[in-house]
Formats: structure tokens, sequence, C-alpha cells
């Protein structure tokens, strides 16, 4: 016997906003169950996950600044995946967009001025638009696999602010520690609610999301796009070009997720450090799928990840579980939601084994 | 597809959830009593050795020896960036009243934080910002690499000693060349060659690193890297090893010479308190082998009498400050004088170590 994954014929639309819902009931019941076994009181515990984050405006505004880089990058990324171009190297573009940025706030270090903090963002959304290009470019001139090169490509990103901040750029003042110097004033986000580090980043980042929704929903490139994606032979036949759709969607998830480096570096870390996300890039492949690839979708998909990011260390903190056991439980919830995700869409069939001819 | 009965029957029990919720929160606030609330921040997961395992073996020592007075907790693999800042400002603001962050990327979150926080007392180990509420503490690893040099240099018989190293920090370089200070002053024809992995924690590079020095004929392997995989090849090749951080002979009894370990809990134990006396105060400590800050495990049985006796006298020379691993002349190897004889170098100049000594081939990276 063999289990099989069918696409339903018939996809109830009901059940297509039920299903976060049965996601979130099994991952109470799981939740349950799991702190219970380990001796903590799973209402404490769940509370603590989930609503303690958010009981003080600090919360709040840490909620928003963990969303903020996994938004940028899962938002470029499904227009990507919507037309069916595969960037895995998220991580590598934000990196670039970071050490782009960065560089600018330290060529400039002591010599700045208000003009500062938009060229750093400028440079940061080029730094990554250039890094996604080269995998774009590898497709279209050589149809090299662009899942493979972007990865690959991700860990040169590191290695190049490794480099830089290992040696040329360290701090001269930082007895030879890998960092560099901290970013002048000028050069560092500027706080918008006092007490919290929730910074001007994050609107910034609400209206790239809407650019992109009014992109991919409103205009005929971005239509070509969704037809390169669902249906590649009506995209050739109409002469659509498809090296333009690869480019584009390098073009645009590289440029956010520079984006997306750059904030992080110039809102929160204000220096350059050998790293600069843990894992922001390659989480936010999640995030774009359990977002539904719809940019609001993907607005609710990172705020969903963040809270997990932030429910753990709360756990931690306030009763002491070890990480492994917040990692099994925030696994949980993502295989929950993205389970009944896919029995909303697919059937589990039994099949007979083929016979061996 | 679910029936209407069953919806209904889910609304109910998400309804007696959050009740239940909203009951047991109240429950656990009204729990509150007077213990001195005491906050870790680790690097990496605590495991079964290494850099976080040492730190979680001095908060054990913590709560063993002040029992109900102190309450710990810890939070693990914080990220050395924005999510330090938070994690460390939650545990402040949770009422923890001592808070230790151990690894060096959280030098400016510590320093941000204890603006905010006045009264807590911040202790943030291997960097260099100290402020009225922050001290930092680190100890004096590179006196048990000289001592692990005097082993490796009487133990090899190939004259080749292989490192296994993370990143070119001044740290790391340090223990490189006191780990060759110690070889060469008990063998003056030995060579240490250097591996880099670029990771603190990276089994796969690691074992990889100690293969490529065996295959160059290192017999003894010295890491800076925090995972056992170091000692695991050496046992798999039959060559020796020195551990680090912890003893980890377990992973390689034949191949386990010795470890030099971190022992943080006696400081631990004063900084706790200092706190409770009220008599905490910003300072700076870096304590070796005098100060217990740095202990070799027990030597293997492979040691002979004769080496073991040479270890000992050592470690009594440098606990007793009569012996400094880097006294004068300090060459680099290229042989330029950076300590003159007479002299024993300075803690400036071992914090910004930046060269190889004589006994370490190649070139340092930039």
């Amino acid at each position: 016997m063999l289990l099989r994954l069918e696409p339903r014929q018939f996809t109830s639309k009901r059940m297509q906003y039920a299903s976060p819902l049965i996601a979130a009931v099994l991952t109470l019941i799981a939740g349950v169950i799991l702190f219970s076994a380990l001796g903590t009181n799973p209402m404490v515990a769940l509370h603590t996950f989930f609503v303690r984050p958010l009981t003080s405006l600090y919360g709040v505004g840490e909620w928003a600044l963990k969303a903020t880089p996994l938004l940028l990058c899962a938002v470029g990324l499904s227009v990507g995946f919507r037309g069916n171009v595969w960037n895995i190297g998220a991580e590598g573009q934000l990196t670039m967009g970071a050490v782009c940025g960065g560089g600018i706030a330290l060529a400039f270090w002591g010599d700045e001025g208000p003009w500062l903090l938009p060229l750093m963002l400028f440079a940061g959304i080029l730094g990554g638009m250039a890094w996604g290009a080269i995998p774009s470019f590898l497709k279209n001139r050589f149809n090299a696999n662009e899942i493979l090169t972007s990865l690959m490509l991700s860990y040169v990103a590191i290695q190049i602010l490794g480099y830089l901040v290992h040696g040329p750029w360290r701090d001269p003042e930082g007895f030879n520690f890998p960092q560099t110097r901290i970013f002048g004033d000028d050069g560092i986000m500027p706080v918008l609610i006092e007490g919290t580090r929730f910074h001007l980043g994050v609107p910034i980042a609400l209206v790239f999301l809407v650019i992109v929704w009014v992109f991919m929903s409103w205009t005929f490139q971005g239509f070509k796009v969704q037809v390169a994606g669902q249906a590649p032979a009506a995209a050739a036949y109409a002469g659509y070009s498809r090296k333009r759709v690869v480019l584009l969607s390098f073009l645009i998830s590289g440029g956010l997720a520079g984006l997306a480096g750059i904030a992080e570096v110039s809102g929160t870390i204000t220096q350059l450090q050998p790293i600069i996300s843990p894992g922001y890039g390659f989480a936010a492949i999640i995030v774009a799928f359990l977002g539904r690839l719809h940019p609001f979708g993907i607005l609710l998909a990172s705020l969903l990840m963040s809270l997990m990011y932030l429910g753990g260390e709360q756990l931690q903190i306030h009763l002491n579980l070890p990480l492994a056991v917040t990692g099994v439980f925030q696994g949980l919830l993502l295989f929950f939601v993205l389970g009944s995700d896919v029995l909303v869409r697919y059937r589990i069939r039994l099949v007979a084994q083929p016979k061996e001819a | 597809m679910l029936k209407l009965k069953s919806w209904r029957s889910v609304v109910a029990g998400l309804g007696v959830v959050a009740m239940a919720m909203a009951l047991s929160y109240g429950a656990v606030r009204a729990d509150g009593h007077e213990k001195l609330k005491v906050g870790f921040v680790y690097v990496s997961p605590i495991g079964d050795a290494g850099w976080t395992f040492q730190h979680d073996l001095g908060r054990k020592a913590i709560e063993e020896k002040f029992g109900d007075k102190v309450a710990t907790t810890y939070v693990e693999s914080v990220a050395e960036g924005p999510d330090a800042e938070r994690v460390i400002r939650q545990l402040a603001a949770d009422g923890n009243q001592l808070i230790f962050t151990t690894s060096f990327g959280y030098m400016n979150p510590t320093i941000k934080v204890a603006k905010q926080f006045p009264k807590v007392t911040f202790a943030h180990s291997s960097g260099y910002k100290r402020a009225d509420n922050v001290s930092t503490y680190l100890a004096r690893f590179y006196e048990g690499r000289y001592l692990a040099g005097i082993i490796a240099g009487k133990m090899t018989k190939s004259n080749t000693l292989g490192y296994v190293a993370a990143f070119p920090i001044p740290e790391v370089v340090r223990g490189i060349n006191a780990f060759a200070r110690g070889v060469r002053s008990v063998n003056p024809d030995a060579q240490v060659r250097v591996v880099w992995v670029s990771s603190w924690y990276d089994p796969g590079k690691e074992r990889e690193a100690a293969e490529t020095l065996i295959a160059q004929g290192a017999d003894v392997l010295m890491q800076h890297t925090d995972s056992t995989a170091v000692v695991q090849a050496a046992q798999d090749r039959g060559v020796f090893a020195v551990g680090y951080h912890s003893d980890m002979s377990k992973y390689g009894p034949k191949a386990h010479l010795t470890a030099s370990t971190h022992v943080w809990d006696q400081f631990y134990i004063d900084k706790v308190q200092a706190v409770i006396d009220g008599t905490a105060k910003s300072d700076d400590t870096w304590g070796g082998l005098g100060a217990g800050m740095v202990q070799m495990s027990p030597l293997g049985d492979m040691v002979p009498e004769d080496v073991r006796k040479l270890v000992e006298a050592a470690r009594g020379e440098i606990a007793a400050g009569n012996l400094h691993p880097f006294a004068g002349p300090v060459l680099d190897n290229k042989g330029e004088t950076k300590v003159p004889e007479g002299q024993n170098i300075t803690d400036k100049g071992l914090l910004t170590m930046q060269f190889y000594v004589d006994g370490v081939v190649g070139d340092l990276p930039k």
C-alpha cells in the first residue's frame, strides 16, 4: 500500500477559511498534552506563549520588529514563487543589503547628515537586487538551476560579511574583535514609539507590502508573472518573456530582502557583525507559504512566526522550560497549520503498490 | 466535513481554554516571594560539553550554594543581535536583579539595557565595555593552553601539533600562541599547525580540520571550537587530543590527554553574594589558574609520571605568579621581537594580540 496526495477537484471555500482555526485548535490540544507531560500547567504555558509577549507596549513593538524582516523577505519571495521562480537565497540578499547599506554608514562615519539614512536604505535595496540578479542571470544565460545558485550565493554573502568585519571594516577601537564601529546617529532608524524599539523600518515595510500587492493584483507585469507560474505554456504562447519574469522576480525579492537587511542593521544592531540574521531569509520561505503567497496572508503569517519566537523566549524565561521544548511546540504549530492547509487542497489516497515488472 | 454540532463543541472548548488561562494566570501572579532572581543568557544550547555547558555548571553551583535564597533563569541559543537586547531586557523587566550575559556579541545590548535598568547588576563575559552597573569577566584561558602545550610537546613523536581554531580574534590567537610557547618550552623542535574553521560550533568542519591536521603529520590535536568532534577524530585515528571548555575524556578516552576547562562557579557565587550584601560594584575579573577559573581536567593514563610532575610544577609557578606564559623575550614567527627580555606582556598586549609566536607555522589570516 502507498499513500498518495491527490488534488481535490473541488476546494471548499469554507474549509479554506476554517483550516487556520482547525490548526489552532489542534495546536492547543497538542500543547495541553505536551506541557502536561512535562509537569507544567498547560494553561499557564499556553498563555505565556501566546499572550504574555503582547501584554506590554514594548512587547507589541518587539512583535512588529521581529515580524518586519520576515515580512519583507517573504513578500518578495512570494512574487517569484507565484511565477514559478525559486529564490532560496533571500538570506544572502539580506546580508548583502546589510553590507552595502552598512558600508555607506561606515564610509560617511563622522561626516554625516539627514541624507545618510535614505542613502543607506537605497544602497541596501540595490545591494540585495544586485545579489539577486546573479542567479537570474545564470538562469537566463546558462539555464543554471536558481534554487542551487541562490542558495549557494547565500553562503558566499555571509563569508563576504565575515571577511569585512574581521578585516578591513573592523572597529579600530574594538580590540580587534570582529565588528564595525557603531553607526552615527544619522545612520540609525528613528524610534517612533518612546519606550520601545519600534522604528521607522516597520511602516516602510508595510508600504512595500502594499506596493507588491498592487503590483501583483493590478498591473500587467504582475499578471504576466502569475500566468508564468500557473500556465507556463499559455505565457509562452502569449509571448510573455520567461526571462523577464525570472529577472523581475529576483530583482523584487532581492531588493526587498536587501531592505530587510539594512533595516535590521540600521534599526536595531546599529553596526555590522559576523551574524546579522538568525535565518530570516530561510524562515521567510515558510512564512511565504504559510501566508498562501498573498501579501496580506504573509502579513498575518509573519506576525504568527514572530509571536512564536517571542513566545519561545517567554517559556524559557518564565517557566524555565528548555529551548528544545519550545522548539518542539513551535514545530507542532507549523506542522498543524501547513498540514491542514495541504489537506484542504489535497486528499490522501491509499493506492496499491504497483507490481514489480 | 465537520458537522455543525462538532463546531459548537470546538467553540465551547476554546472558551473553556481561554477562561482557564485567565484563572491560572492570576494564580501565578499571586505566588511571588523575595528571592534574588538571577538570569543567564546563553549563546548556544547547553548540551553535554562546551562553553555554555560550563556557564550552566556555574548557574547550578549558585543554586546549590544559595538554595531557596535564589531563583535562576536561563535562555538558550540567543542570537547575537537584536534578539539579545530583547531577552536581556525581558530578564531585567521580569525582576532579575543580577544578569549574566555570556557571549561577546551581547556586549552592546548589555550596555544598552543596563542604562534602562540602573538598579539591576549586569556582568558580561568576554567584552571590554563597562558601566556603573555592568562588570566584565573572563578567564585567562591561555594559562591552561600553556600547560596543555607542555604535555603536547612531551607526548608528540612527529614534532607536529595540530590546532583547530574558530576565528582569528585575539582570544583565539592568544590561545594558539600560549600553546605554542608551552610546546616550545619543552620541545624546541616542535611546530604548531593551525586550521581555521570559521565557526564556533560545526562538528563536520571540525572533524575535517582534525583529519587534515592528522594527514599533515600532527599526532596531538588542540582545539578552540565548541564540539567534541576533534577529540573523537583523534580517538578514531589513534592520535592524542587536548579537550577544551569541558572535560571531554568520555568522547575519546584513549586520545584525551587532559582538557583545559573553564570553572565559573566561584566567580558566580561571589557575584551573587555581593548583590545579596549590596556590595556589588562595576569591575573587571580576569582570573586564571591561580583563581581556579581555569583548571586542567585529570590527566589521562597515557601521560607518564615525569610529564605529570613537569605540568604540576608549571601550574604551581603560573598560579603563584612566578611564571608568565608570555614572559619576554617573545618573538613572532617572522623573528621580530614583540616583548623584550626581562618583561612580561601587558594585559593590553594580550587583549589585542594579532601575531603568531615563534613555533606556529604560517600567516595569521587578516
